[in-house]
């Protein structure tokens, strides 16, 4: 995973709140077996209408996108975060994100900034008084910055320092394997197993 | 230091408490995998060269894309072709368990696991589908992961996890006649919103939960995920003990004693603290429905369409508005005369034995209107031979109603069983969003009990709307 440490892009403001996954990419895109190609995906059912910011110049080549709040509501599809990346994203901006799509972000190095919904009111104002605005994402000192508006964002610490140190989190944990193995002997040995397959 | 369930589970499967920042470790105990979430998760084992930890704790199941006709036939839509396929290839590959479309073990991930006795009290249990919250009924720590968690469980058999906080919501009271477990959690969901559970685990407790029944309790625990919440747990009891004894994974003679003397222990301590409250009375619960394109957007069926101008907070207000108009609505229409044409009973909500039998038990005599169309879709195989074992099958058929094999079917516009773009159904699923159960759809969530009365009627109604006026 790539590190992050700061991102400077355009800034797209979506006046939408509880933006649930289903939006942010239809079921009918998740049946793809590769890791790449969900740009076209991304808030598809809106897109198909012109109106929508995304269709919109300077927006559609936007990399920080400000979202009301409660983002990424509903099913746990990472997916999701793959679209807005493969699209371009590289932040989203909100008041408060579901627990799983901010966990999922945190996986692929898309940054979940939490920033107070006062600020996001401000932003979005900014953005659409001066389209293509640009918005820099400061993940080392935690702010929001763009022309004079600035404002700091909440990520938890962990997920912060791995970002910063671009890490992955599978080599992260296996640098306790035999923790894993101690714990692993001491489980009950009642407790059940998928093989040998018993059935009705 | 007096814990709650929740507290209790998790300290049970810390493999290493994190330090300072740093998330805990918890070991994972059971592992389900379907075939959306998972292809990208084996090539990522793949390209690291890793091998798949335990499959001993891993179970795949073929749900989403498949067809719920001519399952004999390959599946049609390529690209759901392909993604089943390279399940049976990774499967394969790895060393895990499949029960691919036509097996008799087959079905929905969270009908098979408690069905098969894999889901089991005090044990961690993750999949990538948010509706794993289900199998919290048995006083599981159940939850939804993304991908690279998949990966990671894995490689792993593990999680990075930071604690969830805990709320407590209390169900007084007696459920009346013709209010079901789904009602319960539609209420719930109503009340403290779809952010409301958000970064806690809620512990579902009260006399009308203790009343539920093991399938009752997965639809309550089901819909946790709706509330915002990650996870969703029911205390194990002796309700819990019979449903497992005896089925194909759970333990047997001196490991049975041994087990259930461990799961009695997993109840909240009478002096633990939650981090939030919550209480409704089941006596004041009548069948509920949503309106509007979330789950939060509901109200007893005896209410009317909602006005957004006397929705007091801006983005509520602005929300509701939004959904009228995507779910074709005028406020003030009572929610009994709303027309459907399609009815859905089915899904890892609704979609388990008891749901068949409530919905046949209203449709017996009655026919399907003309202008609906119905699909009963069992959620396992073993659902579906159970219900055709007690002659279920033929009241669905007579009644007019589609009998079908067993898949998520109709939930998600994932597979051949969609709504066409304004079609609107009632539908015993979990999700309401803009174009879930296919582009330009528009769902309204209900009861199995609803579901068929509605189906009769054409519009939503509750089977009291079913009886002739003289005998109500």
């Amino acid at each position: 995973m790539d590190a992050f440490t700061h991102h400077t892009g355009v800034g797209v403001p979506l006046r939408r709140s509880n933006v649930d996954t289903d939006q942010i990419i239809p079921a009918v895109y998740l049946k793809r077996v590769s890791r790449t190609g969900f740009e076209d995906g991304l808030f598809a059912a809106w897109r198909s209408d012109e109106s929508f910011i995304l269709n919109q110049e300077p927006f559609k080549s936007g990399s920080v996108l400000v979202a009301g709040p409660d983002f990424g509501t509903g099913s746990s599809r990472e997916h999701a975060v793959w679209a807005l990346m493969d699209y371009g994203f590289r932040v989203v901006i909100s008041a408060r994100f579901a627990d799983i799509f901010r966990g999922n972000s945190g996986k692929q190095g898309l940054v979940a900034a939490q920033v107070e919904q006062a600020d996001v009111e401000l932003l979005w104002k900014l953005l659409e008084t001066e389209p293509g605005t640009e918005v820099t994402v400061d993940l080392e000192s935690k702010t929001v910055r763009a022309k004079d508006f600035t404002a700091p964002f909440q990520i938890d610490d962990y997920t912060r320092w791995r970002l910063l140190e671009g890490l992955d989190d599978i080599a992260l944990t296996l640098r306790h394997a035999e923790e894993i193995d101690t714990f692993e002997i001491q489980r009950p040995s009642w407790k059940p197993v998928t093989l040998p397959a018993a059935s009705s | 230091m007096p814990r709650t369930l929740a507290e209790k589970v998790w300290e049970s499967h810390l493999v290493r408490r994190g330090e300072g920042a740093e998330p805990d470790l918890l070991y994972i105990d059971l592992h389900l995998l379907h075939e959306v979430t998972s292809p990208q998760a084996f090539d990522g084992l793949r390209l690291a060269g890793r091998k798949l930890r335990r499959p001993d704790l891993t179970i795949a199941t073929e749900d989403h894309n498949v067809p719920t006709i001519d399952i004999e036939l390959p599946i049609a839509d390529p690209v759901s072709r392909t993604q089943v396929d390279t399940l049976r290839a990774n499967c394969e590959e790895f060393g895990v368990r499949l029960h691919p479309m036509g097996d008799a073990e087959q079905g929905i991930v969270h009908v098979i696991g408690p069905q098969l006795g894999l889901t089991q009290p005090g044990m961690t249990v993750v999949c990538g589908d948010s509706h794993t919250s289900t199998h919290g009924a048995f006083g599981a720590m159940a939850f939804g992961i993304g991908t690279s968690e998949v990966e990671h469980v894995m490689a792993t058999q593990t999680l990075p996890l930071r604690p969830f906080k805990t709320m407590a919501i209390t169900v007084d009271g007696v459920l009346r006649p013709g209010v079901t477990a789904k009602d319960i959690i539609l209420a719930v969901i109503a009340k403290i919103g779809t952010g409301g559970g958000q970064g806690y685990v809620l512990e579902y407790r009260g006399e009308a939960i203790e009343k539920l029944s093991m399938e009752a309790r997965m639809t309550v625990c089901n819909m946790s995920i709706e509330a915002g919440a990650r996870a969703g747990l029911i205390a194990p009891d002796e309700t819990t003990f019979a449903y497992l004894k005896g089925r194909p994974h759970a333990p047997r003679g001196a490991d049975w004693d041994a087990a259930v003397e461990n799961w009695r222990e997993l109840r909240t301590d009478d002096d633990a603290v939650f981090d939030a409250e919550v209480r409704l009375n089941a006596d004041e619960l009548t069948p509920f429905v949503t309106w509007g394109t979330n789950p939060g957007q509901g109200l007893p069926l005896s209410a009317e369409v909602p006005d957004p101008e006397r929705i007091g907070d801006e983005n509520e207000r602005i929300a509701a508005e939004k959904a009228l108009s995507y779910m074709d609505l005028k406020p003030g229409t009572p929610l009994r005369e709303i027309a459907v044409d399609t009815v859905f009973l089915g899904s890892c909500t609704n979609g388990r034995i008891e749901d068949l039998r409530a919905a046949a038990d209203v449709l017996r005599g009655h026919k399907v209107a003309g202008s609906v169309r119905m699909l009963v879709v069992p959620g396992s195989m073993r659902v579906r031979q159970a219900a055709e074992a007690e002659g279920l099958d033929r009241i669905f058929i007579e009644a007019g109603a589609e009998w079908r094999q067993a898949g998520c079917s109709m939930c998600l516009g994932m597979n051949p069983d969609q709504l066409k773009p304004g079609e609107r159904s009632a539908s015993t699923s979990n999700r309401n969003f803009e174009g879930r159960q296919g582009k330009g759809g528009r769902t309204h969530l209900v009861s199995p009990l609803v579901a068929a009365a509605t189906a009769v009627r054409g519009t939503l109604s509750s089977p009291e709307d079913l009886r002739p006026a003289t005998a109500r």
